[in-house]
């Protein structure tokens, strides 16, 4: 018997008890669908985090107060805010200091309420320095940033993000309109251009301020040298982990500290932020995956069931076969293609759907699904592994009926 | 084509072929339900040459199944000798059975057997999808058999579509394709109303006049009379093996 013709036998028998096939089909197909669906918002999920870590700018080190945790579990410095200062970032700028540090962007970064005529919008006011522009890889749109000139005097202008000035005006032509933070005017020089779309921070909703200004006219009072993050951008990216030895390095020295261990700051390069957010998400998917995988186990019970339930009620067929001169290995491969075409059908149907909700539920849920070819490719192969693996048992016993009880069965 | 393959032509003379179609030397078959022992054949000899019309012949419980089980090598002597068409069987694994099966015996049976979705074409040519025969030549062949059954206008029709009497030619078609040896018919008749029954037998004579060999089961002594040579068996054992006068 040719591979053809038992797949054209395998066929017509799915094809003869419809509701049955179908059924079966559900089962894997279900299996298919939930495994694609939760590995593409899995990956979905971890594209989105390293989007918004990426957004932040390029080569970047992230330094900000506070210490990791040490092999002990103890924890020194956290939450003492005021550890890093704006002189800290001037000194990691210095190329003497540090020759393959780029440019740096101290952030000190609160959220207010800001005012414009009768309408407020709270949004996060971030008092920087004119390098915070390159750091950041932001540019504006309209108007201009403000200058040197602007911190060194603590000049009350501010740049604006664009859904800032819509909330606040209800357009972002807004250069030279007045905005209140903290009862301090400020004219609004220009406008931030977007950053494009990131689902969780809007990085567009923000007002930009000199650092100066910041501290003196918003915060005040003790906390006013501190700054809540420094961004250190490396010269190249090849420069990045050297850029990373001489901040530790500067750092430690301007703070005194000589046990690396007990730092009151820690710096991050965008890369080890990635691994860290993703790391939990695909913790998670792993363990859904599995869940979901359980869900294509039941349906390869399923298939296990109605493959005997097959082979019973075609015992007579098999001893026909057989008295005609069907050798075992026929029968077996016979049944083995029917349940391959029920596991194949649920793997292809069940890709099908997992793609159909991968478009759909995006727009419903405001989740990215990412269906990688991997992933649907891999459980039709899955679907059909498992068709073959449960039709193994059902088949076997269908090659080992013995003609003539067979023949004689009711 | 089909006269190159369904006729033969050469009639066969009984009793005087060099080597006999069957051959059962002493056969015995035990069959074991836990420690119940039960003899089934006690040591069988029997001889049939090309071209012969056997009738055997046997109440229930004669051994006349399992004496028909062994001919038509669905199952196996636990002691003596078969051998079919010169071939000894008795050694043959389940593999080799079913091609033994393929190459040299067609059967009918009494419930005709047919798988009821396929046209009868399709079930005609079933023996010759086993025996790895091209596609083309099957349909060719299957049609040729069916034509030689009278049933050439109800190739693509399915067994549901056909009265018993039709249902068993088309199982007998079935039995001829493969150009078998033997043609083993087991209670052809039993499921056919009167009409359908001389059909059928009528049938199975034209064969044995074209030098088929045939050996047929029943319990039926109106049926057996159609063959050339009638075996009783009774208690595991031949008990008459004698020329049907006619």
């Amino acid at each position: 018997m040719t591979w053809s013709e038992t797949l054209r036998t395998g066929w017509a028998a799915v094809r003869g008890h419809k509701l049955r096939s179908m059924l079966t089909v559900l089962g894997i197909l279900i299996g298919i669908a939930a495994v694609i669906l939760t590995v593409g918002l899995g990956l979905g999920t971890q594209k989105d985090v390293s989007q918004q870590i990426s957004a932040l700018g390029s080569n970047l080190l992230i330094v900000t107060p506070g210490s990791s945790t040490d092999s002990d579990g103890v924890r020194g410095g956290f939450g003492t805010a005021a550890t890093l200062t704006r002189s800290d970032a001037e000194a990691l700028a210095s190329s003497v200091n540090a020759p393959d540090i780029g440019a740096v962007a101290p952030e000190k970064e609160s959220s207010l309420s800001v005012e414009a005529n009768d309408t407020n919008w709270t949004t996060t006011v971030v008092g920087t320095t004119v390098d915070w522009l390159d750091v950041r890889s932001r540019s504006v749109a309209s108007g201009e940033f403000f200058s040197e000139e602007d911190d060194a005097a603590g000049a009350t202008v501010a740049v604006i993000g664009a859904t800032t000035a819509t909330e606040l005006f209800g357009t972002t032509n807004v250069v030279g309109q007045q905005v209140t933070i903290a009862d301090t005017p400020f004219t609004i020089v220009g406008v931030l251009a977007t950053a494009g779309a990131s689902t969780d921070a809007d990085l567009d909703d923000t007002v930009v301020i000199p650092l100066t200004t910041a501290a003196d006219t918003v915060s005040g009072g003790l906390d006013r040298s501190s700054v809540s993050t420094i961004y250190v951008q490396a010269a190249s990216a090849d420069q990045l982990s050297a850029a990373y030895q001489e901040a530790n390095q500067l750092l430690l020295n301007l703070h005194d500290i000589t046990d690396a261990d007990s730092a009151d700051f820690t710096i991050a390069s965008q890369d080890s932020l990635v691994s860290t957010a993703t790391s939990v998400y695909r913790t998670l998917t792993v363990l859904l995956t599995g869940i979901a995988g359980l869900s294509l186990l039941v349906g390869g019970i399923g298939v296990m069931n109605i493959m005997l339930v097959s082979v019973t009620e075609r015992t007579r067929e098999i001893g026909l076969r057989k008295a005609l001169g069907a050798p075992p290995w026929a029968i077996r491969r016979q049944f083995l293609v029917e349940a391959a075409v029920l596991g194949l059908a649920g793997g292809v149907l069940g890709a099908a759907l997992g793609i159909v909700a991968a478009l759909v539920l995006p727009g419903l849920l405001d989740t990215s699904i990412v269906v990688s070819g991997a992933a649907v490719g891999g459980s039709v192969a899955i679907a059909l592994a498992i068709g073959l693996v449960f039709g193994v048992y059902p088949a076997t016993r269908a090659a080992r009926l013995a003609p003539i009880d067979a023949l004689r069965s009711e | 084509m089909a006269e190159l393959v369904l006729d033969r032509s050469v009639p066969g003379t009984p009793g005087t072929d060099a080597t006999p179609v069957i051959e059962l030397v002493g056969a015995r078959k035990t069959y074991r339900t836990g420690s119940l022992e039960f003899e089934a054949l006690r040591g069988v000899d029997l001889a049939i040459g090309t071209g012969e019309y056997v009738a055997i012949m046997g109440p229930s419980g004669s051994g006349k199944s399992t004496l028909m089980n062994i001919v038509g090598c669905l199952d196996v002597l636990t002691h003596g000798e078969y051998r079919l068409a010169g071939e000894d069987v008795g050694e043959l694994d389940e593999e080799e059975l079913a091609d033994v099966r393929n190459r040299r015996l067609g059967f009918v049976f009494q419930q005709f057997h047919l798988l009821p979705s396929l046209p009868a074409w399709r079930n005609v040519e079933l023996p010759l999808v086993y025996g790895r025969v091209p596609a083309a030549e099957r349909r060719e062949r299957a049609v040729a058999a069916l034509e030689r059954v009278g049933l050439g206008g109800k190739l693509d029709n399915r067994p549901g579509e056909l009265s018993g009497g039709q249902q068993q030619r088309v199982a007998v078609a079935r039995a001829l394709v493969g150009e078998p040896a033997l043609i083993l018919a087991d209670e052809p008749t039993g499921n056919l109303d009167s009409r359908s029954t001389e059909d059928v037998l009528a049938l199975l004579d034209e064969l044995h006049a074209q030098g088929r060999t045939i050996v047929l089961i029943t319990h039926e002594l109106e049926v057996a009379e159609h063959a050339r040579r009638i075996v009783f068996v009774r208690d595991g054992l031949l008990q008459s093996d004698e020329v049907n006068p006619r």
